[in-house]
């Protein structure tokens, strides 16, 4: 079996996200609110997110169902948006953007997405790509259309 | 004696070979299925020796091209039982064959406060042109609702079926559930109203024999893809009676009979609504996979796949942590099987089982509403043809097995 290969994606770390997911669940405080489905096998994530008048995004949490990909690719990117601004995390979400298309990263990039670096490895198994890119396109279109909750 | 099912699976080439470095075990039958060599090459046939338009040229080859193309009309209208080839009418495949008759049929008898009734297991192929028609015409749509086991609740559809139901539409077998629907008796109901029946086909032509005359069904739509022919040819069966009160749906070539400036006149049917240039090397393919289909017997398919599914069924019901859908009996069943490993999502799972060479079905099977009913977001889909084996099974068993282990981590 390919049990190895199988471990190549299902790494401990992402196998940990998504049995243990970060920020999970609803906040107290929401300035912007988004929901979005992968059409073609029904993952959903809510989305959640508190920006002060500076810009900086203070808290996050994430609802909805799916795969340990998906999950685990919402619990890292929690984990990396928290502090930053706006304008940061639309460029970290380019960036996870490029390293799923197989473009070409800088280390201190990939530095900046934390655990989420791991899922470069999805790269590999192109019918999973949607799954890792959920949340971040979640996060974009939350800050990109800049609704309020 | 026709051709024996054993050892069918060497006529698929593309089953010969390694994915991922293991036997291909390809159990997604119910999405398309592969095409024997003999189909094939009477593709590539076709090409070298045939190819031109259909009814058109006076040439040799338009005439050949003509005849395979019509050859396999009175093909399908055998295989189906149809009274006249006339009442063949092919399409791009199940789904467009179901907006065909939401837009043509549909549009012309269905009026505001009319009744359409459907039934919550159908595919969206068969469920959104209803729901649109109802939407158009401030029609009333209407749910039979499926018992406890998943299967239809036959009460439930004598009471939905009433003298103000137009259209009954529903699917002859499940995409997700596998069951087996009583069609000549839900079609009995319908008429006794007054209404006319629509059966999405796509699930049960490949594995048992149809007869449309005997279901006394006025429409029945099914794809080339599921029955070992090429995708993007399907066919629309339509009752001539009705077929001949219906407007054109398309316009264009081939479906006229005279045209001036500022009116036309229409060909009779079926090439009335066959606008354009057909899908002439689809429907070359359908009739070669007929004739495949017909050399084993639709009967010795059934029952051989009925053997696979209720070894795949009993297997699968000794699993701990599995979850099948739908009644657990190869009775009531075709060779679909869709189910959930607990605590493993069925995408992780179908990305594990094709690390060993099993291809199996993740995700909605496009029937939201069913799974709503079910009550899970998506669920793994196992599906069998008449060249799997039990070694096909076997591996999905083991892998599946073996998966089950994998994700069982405690972090």
């Amino acid at each position: 079996m390919s049990l190895k290969q199988l471990g190549s994606l299902y790494r401990e770390v992402i196998l940990d996200h998504a049995q243990n997911p970060h920020h999970q669940g609803e906040l107290e405080h929401v300035s912007h609110f988004v929901t979005l489905e992968n059409t073609s096998c029904g993952d959903i994530i809510h989305l959640q997110l508190e920006i002060d008048d500076q810009a900086v995004i203070k808290q996050v949490g994430f609802t909805g169902t799916g795969c340990t990909i998906s999950q685990a690719s919402a619990s890292m990117m929690t984990d990396a948006i928290i502090g930053k601004t706006k304008i940061q995390a639309l460029q970290m979400a380019q960036v996870f953007s490029n390293m799923m298309l197989n473009k070409e990263c800088s280390q201190s990039e990939l530095d900046q997405l934390q655990d989420a670096g791991i899922l470069a490895v999805v790269v590999k198994f192109p019918a999973r790509i949607k799954c890792a890119t959920l949340a971040w396109w979640a996060l974009q279109k939350s800050l990109k259309t800049d609704k309020g909750a | 004696m026709g051709k024996s099912i054993i050892n069918v699976t060497e006529d698929f080439p593309i089953l010969q070979q390694k994915i991922n470095g293991e036997r291909l075990a390809y159990l997604d039958n119910a999405a398309t299925t592969q095409m024997p060599s003999s189909v094939l090459s009477k593709l590539n046939c076709f090409y070298q020796t045939s190819n031109s338009n259909v009814h058109r040229g006076v040439y040799t080859l338009a005439q050949r091209a003509t005849d395979a193309y019509e050859h396999a009309r009175i093909k399908v209208q055998n295989f189906i039982h149809a009274s006249s080839s006339s009442e063949i009418i092919f399409t791009r495949g199940t789904t467009e064959s179901l907006n065909f008759v939401a837009c043509t049929y549909g549009e012309q008898f269905i009026h505001a406060g009319d009744e359409i009734v459907i039934t919550v297991m159908e595919h969206h192929s068969n469920l959104i042109p209803w729901q649109q028609l109802a939407i158009r015409k401030k029609a009333q749509l209407k749910y039979i609702k499926l018992t406890s086991q998943g299967e239809l609740d036959l009460d439930d559809a004598q009471k939905k079926i009433t003298s103000k139901t137009k259209i009954v539409a529903l699917c002859h077998v499940s995409n997700v559930l596998g069951v087996i629907n009583p069609i000549k008796q839900i079609s009995q109901w319908a008429h006794r109203q007054g209404a006319i029946t629509v059966v999405d086909g796509a699930q049960a032509i490949p594995h048992f024999s149809v007869n449309v005359k005997d279901l006394d069904v006025d429409f029945y739509a099914f794809s080339g893809h599921k029955m070992l022919a090429p995708s993007g040819i399907g066919v629309l069966y339509g009752r001539s009676a009705i077929l001949e009160e219906l407007a054109p749906w398309q316009y264009g070539g081939e479906m006229i009979n005279h045209v001036e400036l500022y009116q036309s006149t229409w060909a009779d049917i079926p090439a009335k609504f066959e606008a354009g240039t057909p899908n002439i090397i689809g429907a070359v393919g359908l009739g070669g996979a007929i004739d495949y289909l017909q050399a084993i017997g639709l009967s010795t398919i059934q029952h051989y796949e009925k053997s696979l599914t209720n070894y795949l069924l009993s297997q699968l019901a000794k699993m701990t942590d599995i979850n099948i859908y739908g009644p657990v009996d190869s009775d009531k069943h075709t060779g679909v099987v869709s189910f959930n490993l607990k605590g493993v999502h069925p995408h992780d799972l179908a990305t594990a089982l094709d690390l060993n060479g099993v291809a199996v079905r993740a995700g909605h099977h496009c029937a939201q509403p069913l799974m709503k009913f079910l009550g899970v977001n998506a669920a793994a889909r196992a599906s069998i043809y008449l060249y799997n084996n039990i070694k096909d099974i076997d591996q999905f068993l083991k892998a599946l097995q073996e998966t089950k282990e994998f994700f069982s981590y405690e972090p």
